[in-house]
């Protein structure tokens, strides 16, 4: 007769070898290491919760110290790989396989791990499609998550960077998994219930709260005149044209720009109201003049902003809070909503090839995707209509019968022709194919398809490839924009120019733009001070964004 | 919604040449050794470095409110506003003038000190800068010093400050012998986190440098308000003579007493009776000014 | 450093009536742009002084598109580079037109 609940008596095994080293739930953390190596096994599947932004540090400090003679060859699931102790496990030999999707800051070592052959890896996936593969074949064994405060029954409050953890959590829990979860502090009561107590096996008191990277704080000081440019061309050649209103903005400088311009150049052109309406982002510090000023009606974060708390809580038409008053964050529903409720997503990228595929792999850097390339695609099962969206599908196919034709998604590529150390953003070579050669990877790690992207925004103009009929015009229409890059200059003149005719280019002239008018003054805040002193004083910057 | 004043015009965002052209009047300027006499430094092609024409400093002749000034204007942009020998020279040449025609001067600082790659010519720069200044003091001449840049006022350059007969500083402006990373590397992070700006500001930032008595003047971080700021400073007393020199010993010895063994510009705050010491890098202007007059320790004349 | 030359063919004089012009800082990404006038009306000189070894053919064709583009017969034209990305070079050279076309 089969035995139909191994995977249940598996955890039952675990709890009781937990048991041992607990006070109920509470596990001391001077215990931490010892406990980790009671209930975790060889090769076990397991999510060290992290991601961009939130990290369970304390866990993850804990599993680097863990004997690898008792704990070793574990395939590490999750993703963000962030900490440096994310990789010494694979150095140890505590770890062995590894599925993510993030790796900024590690990006050159986690490149020589792989290449040296002490990470075998599964795949570097987007944020939804790791998620994904958590219910159907990565389902981990263990979890070791991150929140803000547990009471004793384990009913845990994860606060505005709730983030990844319910999605790790359901798989986990509902998988028959174990979860864990370091909190910064056990209180009589949590402000709010994120994760009910009966999905929670085990709580470490960490004694001081989970660490987490203000990566979306851009400070506005740092904004040149080429990115303020490029944010015109958005504004003035995409936003007011297509109307959009519900859209995602990536990280980088060229749109905080954008945030920054709203107020000013895109209060000239009369789009208030008219775009930028709704959001799936992070809470970004550089959007508060905007939703100061009545830009913004609603906003879904991924994940929370350091410094962001109160503002967002003074703001609750805004933004998703609970009833204690704080942000909800969810990545996994954001994403979700990025992919199939946004009719544009515009973001940067360090390189894009002749057939507009773009990679942020570069000279041995491996710094996976995130969650750009869920936001950066098409919905092919997206079915609701929306005018910027049926307008792009009909530039795409005019020809089609309207009531069958797709519509599609903007998905718009924006950058300066050169990026960090004049290095070109447009090559004939994607630097990931490079890294799939050398890893023997059967898939090169592409952000964003060619066939996605709809836009490429430089200082030299848009080149809107859905009016591409064929792969040279394609081809040209984007050396058309790639300005003194090697590819840009081997462009043919002749036909650039019979594109501009169609406005499959357009330059900043033809958009009635002069790049010398792409000054500071524009932006609406000058600093991060500008950017507390629009928040009325809410915005609390971390100490090293500040000049006070 | 509190939004930044429309009006302001961030004097830490400004140009040299951009300051300058709004802290005197209107087109009243004229450049000594501009750009196009091509007096850069001659040393820093050795390095594979490239100059500036002016040698990051610009002086020149103008006037304030009608009032003829010469005035000297450090970038910060360029290799952090350092000084080497033909920027030190060009300061010394316009600290001689005033001497001789009796003119007040106006430093707009922005700078981290000697310049490396020049550090003999740049070290007997400041000296001979140094004695420029208190030579032209001897003389009635003022001095006066604007610290807002991006650089900040370091090195070097606070020794020269330390020398003028009044300072106006804004809250951006930071004012030190040792710079954050100086000190973090000679004593350790522990002492000093010099990615800890608000930390830098706390212990070198114009807001502790007012309360303390190290600069005469605060304003806001306004070219109108740096002009403002000057002229306020031009009508100060610049005697200097054994009085006002003994008078200085004995306050920075009182400092030294009062403050010596604070570890954070929030202790000395407490210790001159701010009630809340935490809250002040917060603060505008007008409310920190409200309990700067109060509290703060006065600057002498002779600095 | 690298020193280089150019000497192109501008068909339209520089506006304005102004001697000399300067724009922008020698900093990291940035670069200064001193104008003179004195070449021949139809001629702009350009002399650049880069620590960036090996980028003449991006220079030749950030000079070259420029002369062509704007009114800049006569000028002469004097570049300290800091290892400024063309566009950055392409604004400034042109802020520097505008710049000699202003009333002093």
């Amino acid at each position: 007769m089969r035995d139909w609940n191994t995977k249940g008596r598996d955890r039952q095994a675990r709890l009781e070898a937990g048991r041992h080293l607990a006070t109920g739930k509470i596990v001391a953390a001077q215990d931490l290491v010892a406990f980790l190596e009671a209930i975790l096994r060889p090769g076990d599947r397991v999510c060290l919760e992290g991601d961009n932004q939130k990290q369970a540090d304390v866990l993850a400090k804990a599993l680097a110290k863990v004997d690898p003679a008792k704990v070793n060859g574990l395939h590490m699931v999750q993703s963000g790989v962030v900490l440096p102790e994310h990789l010494d496990i694979f150095e140890t030999g505590i770890a062995r396989r590894l599925d993510f999707s993030y790796s900024g800051p590690q990006s050159a070592r986690i490149a020589r791990m792989m290449f040296g052959g002490q990470i075998e890896l599964g795949a570097v996936h987007t944020y939804l499609e790791l998620f994904a593969r958590y219910f159907i074949d990565l389902t981990p064994q263990v979890a070791l998550i991150a929140a803000v405060s547990a009471d004793k029954d384990g009913n845990l409050y994860t606060g505005p960077n709730t983030e990844d953890t319910p999605t790790v959590v359901e798989a986990t829990s509902f998988g028959k998994g174990l979860v864990i979860a370091q909190v910064g502090e056990i209180v009589d009561k949590v402000p709010r219930v994120d994760i009910p107590a009966d999905q929670v096996h085990f709580v470490v008191d960490a004694g001081r709260p989970f660490y987490v990277e203000p990566l979306f704080t851009r400070d506005p000081a740092a904004i040149t005149e080429t990115q303020i440019l490029t944010a015109m061309l958005a504004i003035k050649g995409l936003y007011a044209p297509y109307g959009v209103r519900r859209l995602n903005h990536g990280i980088g400088f060229n749109t905080a720009a954008i945030e920054l311009l709203l107020p000013t150049y895109g209060e000239r052109l009369g789009l208030k109201g008219k775009v930028c309406t709704h959001w799936a982002l992070n809470p970004h510090p550089t959007l508060i003049p905007a939703i100061e000023s009545g830009w913004v009606e609603q906003i879904h974060c991924f994940g929370s902003e350091v410094g962001m708390e109160d503002y967002m809580r003074a703001r609750p038409d805004i933004f998703f809070t609970g009833p204690d008053g704080s942000l909800r964050s969810n990545r996994a529903f954001c994403q979700t909503a990025g992919l199939y409720a946004c009719d544009m997503f515009i973001g940067s990228t360090l390189q894009i090839d002749l057939a507009g595929n773009s990679s942020t792999v570069t000279g041995g850097r491996v710094a996976g995707f995130g969650g750009a390339p869920n936001m950066g695609s098409d919905a092919r099962g997206r079915r609701h209509p929306s005018a910027p969206w049926l307008r792009a599908g009909q530039e795409a196919d005019p020809d089609g019968p309207p009531p069958l034709r797709r519509g599609r998604k903007l998905v718009v590529q924006i950058g300066e022709t050169f990026g960090d150390g004049n290095a070109p953003m447009f090559v004939e070579r994607l630097g990931a194919l490079e890294l799939a050669d050398k890893l023997d990877l059967d898939l090169a790690p592409v952000m964003v398809y060619g066939d996605d992207v709809t836009h490429i925004v430089t200082e030299e103009g848009i080149a809107n490839l859905l009016l591409c009929r064929d792969k040279d015009e394609r081809e040209q229409a984007i050396r058309g924009v790639a300005g003194y890059t090697e590819v840009g200059r081997a462009r043919d003149r002749g036909m650039v120019e019979r594109l501009r005719e169609r406005k499959v280019i357009q330059r900043p002239e033809d958009l009635g733009i002069d790049p010398l008018d792409a000054d500071r003054s524009l932006l609406v805040a000058h600093s991060i001070k500008d950017l507390m002193i629009a928040s009325g004083g809410l915005y609390r910057p971390p100490s090293r964004f500040r000049n006070w | 919604m509190t939004s930044p004043s429309p009006t302001r015009h961030s004097w830490y965002e400004e140009s040299a040449r951009g300051r300058l052209a709004h802290l005197l009047d209107l087109g009243s300027f004229t450049e000594f050794l501009g750009p196009e006499r091509r007096e850069f430094s001659p040393h820093l092609g050795l390095f594979n470095l490239p100059h500036q024409l002016d040698d990051g400093i610009i002086v020149g002749t103008g006037r304030l409110d009608g009032r003829p000034v010469l005035a000297a204007a450090q970038e910060g942009r360029f290799m952090g506003g350092a000084i080497g020998e033909v920027h030190g020279a060009k300061l010394t040449g316009l600290l001689r003038a005033a001497r001789q025609l009796k003119r007040d001067v106006v430093i707009l600082f922005d700078t981290g000190g000697v310049r490396l790659q020049e550090a003999n010519a740049g070290e007997l720069a400041i000296s001979e800068i140094i004695r420029a200044t208190l030579e032209a003091r001897a003389e009635g001449v003022r001095v006066v010093g604007l610290l807002g840049g991006r650089a900040g006022c370091y090195g070097g350059g606070s020794l020269i400050a330390g020398c003028c007969s009044a300072l106006v500083i804004s809250e951006q402006g930071r004012l030190s012998v040792s710079g954050p990373e100086v000190i973090e590397t000679n004593k350790g992070v522990e002492e000093f986190d010099s990615r800890d700006r608000a930390l830098v500001w706390r212990t070198m930032g114009g807001k502790h440098r007012y309360l303390i008595g190290g600069a005469d003047l605060f304003v806001d971080d306004d070219v109108a308000a740096f002009r403002a700021g000057a002229l306020a400073a031009l009508e100060r007393p610049s005697a200097l003579d054994q009085a006002v020199l003994a008078a200085e010993q004995a306050r920075l010895e009182r400092r030294l007493a009062r403050f010596g063994d604070a570890a954070d510009g929030a202790e000395v705050w407490a210790r001159l009776g701010v009630a809340h010491p935490a809250g002040v890098p917060d603060l505008d202007t007008g409310a920190f000014l409200t309990i700067a007059t109060s509290k703060r320790e006065g600057a002498d004349a002779a600095r | 450093m690298e020193n280089l030359r150019y000497e192109l063919s501008s068909t339209r004089p520089a506006g304005g009536t102004r001697a000399v012009g300067l724009v922008g800082v020698v900093a990291s990404g940035n670069l200064e742009v001193l104008l003179e006038r004195g070449a021949a009306p139809d001629r702009c000189v350009i002399d650049i002084a880069t620590p960036a070894h090996g980028f003449a053919a991006l220079w030749q064709a950030v000079t070259a598109d420029f002369a062509a583009r704007m009114a800049a017969g006569g000028l002469r034209i004097t570049v300290n580079d800091g290892g400024a990305r063309p566009d950055t070079v392409a604004l400034r050279l042109a802020q520097g037109v505008r710049l000699m076309e202003k009333p002093e």
